[in-house]
């Protein structure tokens, strides 16, 4: 076994491992230690798949189009054409790191703050399956592999939602699985729509459609597209989101905006674009106005909102908008634009998230009528909650800037009246989230301090920077150095664009 | 023609010991009288007939009772698998009968008797290579039932699921007898491999409407004792009002040789494009009508019957592929049945984990309870509680219950195999709802508890109960058994494709 098969068995194996030590610790403060030893063990897993087999030569007609730097392919059962196959390429290599920094993040966090609804230890226990299940989604080459770890994040997030919420939780976490698990039995049906036609799930070889004839493209694409449309989620189907995000605890949420979100975007580029390119190629203008439809209605309801959590969590439905507007254009800006909107709403939303908690938690309300003047009594997390409303707006410089500029840009580029208008409204969309956030930003930080504002200290806690300071830091990074996700990413991605138009 | 038949009594075997096991725990019960040791004699027996029915099938194919090519024993690889499934099935329900018996609610020889009849039935349902001695194996199947059900001492609502259960039944024993009579009327046969030959050479008795009378008749009949709807309105009551391991006897092993009966006229006897579509019918009617009301329940048992008949449902929808012509190629026929075979197999194991989790989590001898009863029952105790969630998300089809998971994707896997994509969309939304009470019941379990201790602990509920070390041990062995089918589920694939 290579050291790269080696390391993709670590990523999967050590937060699995890790989640059975930390239920079995009997101390609760040294189950999360356990737990949070783990998660940078994974990390460093995680950071480690990018060495050695890298294969940097670009794509050429005859050689297959998903190239992945490290795989591992056992059977295990043949009567469902089910294989452990993982790899991992530079589609899929910066979201694997993002999962395993953001779960290390949030179980440092608990390390400092528990919330309150049951057990720390059950906390970083379910938080570490979560992460099993996600990376397990972003590595599988196996269509029915990649199906089986897409259904394992659901019931742990329903109970972390369920245990550890706010005061609406029961139902918010009950709407979050029923309509997640609407999403993935649709998933499962249009895989083995696939698997039925072609006879293999082995994605390595479909990628392009592998033969699959034009109705059942279509077919699969229409089951595939529709299932990660809702995990995106895409409208009109986003509408488990504000309440499952706001009723969430911190970690929670986190979790939820930073990488569960990208399971369905990463699926809709790997999966449904990867082996249906037809059916992507007859859906793409639906796909798009759909994508701008979520980016105008997301920043509008955004401008009314009146509580911190459910405003970030709608404007997670804009910023998904612009990533799937930039994969519905099927071109290599627009998928790469995809790419790092995905990952950069991650690192800001993760981040938007910790200190929209900080504030909560602080003052004990989120409603935007009750909060006011936070830079006079808590300059830092005044400072911190402008900078990563700023990089959420998409200021040039800040992560945030890339995935929305380029994904217009890639609009405007196809060409045509459907995709140039298209274009225009994503931009207006871009504009509108600027007013949202400044609007949100005068509200909270500006003004005079009300009565729960005024009672916060100056001070922040040693966790909660250690938790803050490397999304700060990766915000600002992939704000001015891009090529960090797009240098790994653009060989896939121009091999996947040239199976799409051949 | 030879007057005297060779009898191959090896092939007979599990039969024997299934028949010997009920003959033994009459007389133990007859001369020790001694309670423990009659139920060590069932239980003995039924590890027997187990263990007889895997060798016995692992040595291939076996036929006797034959007139020419056609036979009415024929022990094959399902007849093995299904034997010992029921045999197992039937050593569970007895270990989780132990509390109950032990309270003295139920004459212990008598039940284990019974049980050992019925156990009898199910063995040789599997082998059945006639319409006549299926009928028969599936009667001494569920005529024991009809007692136990009613077995309690002092309870009405157990009488009254007797009688509706009785009733009900022998209604659909008439059909399916008057089915099976018309079908000799129109074929002069009754071995299932030789009428499955008559209706495929003779397209003209195909066209007969006597003929589409019987098939219709025939599979209705037998749809009564697999609860699908519209025959299901008494297995809610009947589940209920029964005693808690007979409630589990009743949605596993009944049903597992309801399934066994029907998948044999299906595969071997009737023509495909009569039975497709009134399956594929009865398949959409049960899940979607067992889910939905299984949402309002509010009783635990209940809700695990409703649940149950909505898993009929999904037992029945790889054979309504048989309704289009791609789901009648060769190929396609066989992934259909080995699919109903391997999910009722994944369905049995989880159904017995979850009875046994419900029986451990309530005091000996009680009835299902309201799931009140059951609020935070996991908080207390968290083994048995885990166990019990694992069963009922499994059943819902979600991992970390990967055995139904893989249940679901076998029934998706053979429907589009089937060409039935819209049948596995019905199937696929059908999981949707069901995960709605499926999760209500797990959440509840690790609820806080609303009510006040006082007044629980006259409910019974939320005062700890005591874990009797016999259902402790099926639990556990049914929880290992959905772990390891969950990792490995080509060990059920290979057998149910036998």
């Amino acid at each position: 076994m290579s050291f790269g098969q080696v390391l993709l068995i670590a990523v999967l194996a050590l937060p699995a491992l890790g989640a059975v030590a930390v239920a079995a610790t009997p101390r609760d403060r040294a189950a999360r230690l356990v737990g949070t030893v783990v998660a940078a063990l994974t990390l460093l897993a995680a950071v480690s798949l990018v060495l050695g087999g890298r294969n940097w030569v670009a794509w050429s007609a005859g050689a297959p189009s998903v190239r992945p730097w490290h795989q591992l392919d056992l059977p295990w059962v043949p009567g469902l054409d089910l294989r452990f196959h993982l790899g991992v390429d530079g589609i899929s290599w910066p979201l694997v790191v993002l999962t395993a920094l953001l779960t290390l993040l949030c179980c440092a966090y608990t390390l400092w703050r528990v919330p309150t609804g049951g057990s720390g230890r059950a906390l970083v226990a379910l938080l570490l399956v979560v992460e099993v299940g996600i990376l397990g989604t972003f590595l599988a080459l196996d269509l029915v592999l990649f199906f089986l770890f897409f259904e394992v994040v659901l019931l742990p997030m329903y109970a972390i939602i369920a245990g550890w919420g706010g005061a609406d939780r029961r139902r918010a976490a009950r709407k979050f699985a029923l309509y997640t698990l609407l999403g993935s039995v649709l998933l499962l049906v249009g895989v083995y729509v696939v698997v039925a036609a072609a006879g293999t799930a082995d994605v390595v070889a479909l990628t392009g459609g592998g033969g699959l004839s034009r109705g059942t493209q279509l077919a699969a694409f229409t089951l595939l597209a529709l299932a990660f449309a809702v995990k995106s989620p895409l409208w009109p189907l986003h509408s488990w989101l504000p309440d499952a995000h706001t009723q969430a605890p911190t970690v929670g949420s986190v979790v939820l905006a930073g990488v569960l979100l990208k399971m369905g975007t990463y699926g809709l580029i790997r999966v449904a674009v990867g082996v249906a390119p037809e059916g992507a190629r007859w859906a793409a203008p639906v796909l798009g106005v759909l994508a701008v439809a979520a980016i105008l209605i997301g920043s509008l309801v955004c401008l009314a909102q009146d509580e911190v959590k459910r405003l970030i969590a709608y404007s997670s439905v804009g910023h998904m908008g612009f990533v799937l507007l930039g994969v519905a254009t099927l071109t290599t800006t627009g998928i790469q634009a995809a790419l790092i909107g995905n990952v950069a709403h991650g690192v800001i939303t993760g981040l938007l998230f910790f200190l929209a908690g900080a504030v909560k938690d602080r003052t004990g309300t989120g409603s935007l009528s009750e909060l006011s003047g936070l830079r006079e009594t808590a300059p830092r997390l005044a400072g911190l909650l402008a900078f990563a409303a700023v990089a959420s707006l998409g200021l040039p410089g800040l992560a945030g800037f890339w995935g929305e500029a380029f994904a217009v840009i890639a609009a405007i580029q196809v060409g045509g009246p459907l995709w140039t208008t298209l274009g225009v409204l994503a931009a207006l969309g871009g504009a509108l989230t600027a007013a949202y956030f400044l609007r949100l930003l005068r509200r909270v930080t500006h003004g005079r301090p009300s009565s729960a504002v005024g009672r916060v200290g100056p001070g922040l806690a040693g966790a909660e920077l250690t938790a803050w300071a490397p999304l700060v830091l990766l915000a600002l990074a992939i704000g001015l150095a891009p090529a960090l996700v797009l240098g790994v990413a653009e060989a896939p991605v121009d091999a996947l664009v040239g199976v799409v138009f051949p | 023609m030879n007057v005297v038949q060779s009898v191959d009594s090896v092939a007979l075997l599990p039969a024997y010991l299934a028949a010997g096991t009920a003959v033994l725990v009459l007389v133990t019960d007859l001369l020790l009288a001694r309670p423990r040791a009659t139920v060590v004699v069932a239980a003995l027996g039924a590890l027997g007939t187990a263990v007889g029915a895997a060798l016995v099938g692992a040595g291939g194919e076996r036929r006797t009772f034959c007139v020419g090519p056609d036979c009415s024993w024929i022990f094959g690889g399902r007849a093995a698998l299904v034997g010992a499934v029921v045999a197992l099935l039937t050593l569970g329900v007895l270990a989780l009968s132990v509390p109950a018996l032990r309270a003295g609610r139920s004459p212990v020889g008598e039940y284990c008797f019974l049980l050992a009849c019925s156990m009898t039935g199910g063995v040789v349902l599997g082998a059945a290579g006639d319409l006549i001695t299926l009928i028969v194996a599936l009667e001494t199947l569920t005529l024991p039932l009809y007692v136990l059900v009613g077995l309690r001492r002092g309870s009405l609502a157990s009488a009254e699921a007797a009688v509706t259960f009785f009733v009900v039944s022998v209604v659909a024993t008439t059909l399916t007898l008057l089915g099976a009579a018309l079908l000799y009327a129109v074929t002069g046969g009754l071995h299932l491999d030789r009428l499955g030959t008559l209706l495929a050479e003779r397209p003209e008795l195909r066209d007969l409407p006597l003929t589409t009378a019987a098939v219709a008749l025939l599979v209705l009949g037998l749809a009564f004792k697999v609860a699908a709807v519209p025959f299901h309105a008494w297995a809610p009551a009947t589940y209920d009002g029964a005693p808690l391991p007979v409630a589990a006897y009743l949605s596993t092993a009944s049903k597992l040789g309801g399934v066994v009966a029907l998948l044999a006229v299906v595969q071997r006897a009737l023509p495909a494009d009569q039975t497709g579509p009134v399956l594929a019918l009865l398949a959409v009617l049960t899940m979607t009508v067992g889910n939905l009301v299984a949402l309002r329940q509010r009783r635990t048992v209940r809700l695990l019957a409703w649940s149950s008949v909505a898993q009929a449902g999904y037992i029945l929808a790889p054979l309504g592929a048989l309704a289009l012509a791609a789901g009648r190629t060769g190929e396609a026929r066989d992934a259909a049945y080995a699919a109903a075979v391997a999910y009722t197999v994944f369905f049995v194991v989880l159904e017995l984990a979850a009875f046994a989790g419900v029986t451990a989590l309530r005091p000996a001898g009680a009835d299902g309870g309201t799931l009140d009863d059951l609020r935070g029952a996991a908080r207390r105790h968290p083994w048995r509680g885990a166990a019990l969630g694992l069963a009922l998300v499994g059943l819902a089809g979600l991992p970390p219950g990967l055995a139904g998971l893989f249940a679901k994707v076998t029934v998706v896997r053979a429907l589009l195999d089937g060409g039935a994509a819209w049948l596995a969309l019905v199937v696929a939304v059908n999981a949707v709802i069901g995960l709605a009470y499926y999760l209500r019941v797990t959440a509840s379990l690790w609820a806080p508890a609303t009510t006040p201790a006082p007044a629980s602990a006259l409910s019974g509920g939320a005062v700890a109960v005591p874990l009797v070390a016999v259902v402790a041990v099926v639990l556990a062995v049914a929880t290992v058994a959905a772990v390891v089918l969950g990792v490995a589920p080509q060990l059920v694939l290979d057998l149910a494709g036998r």
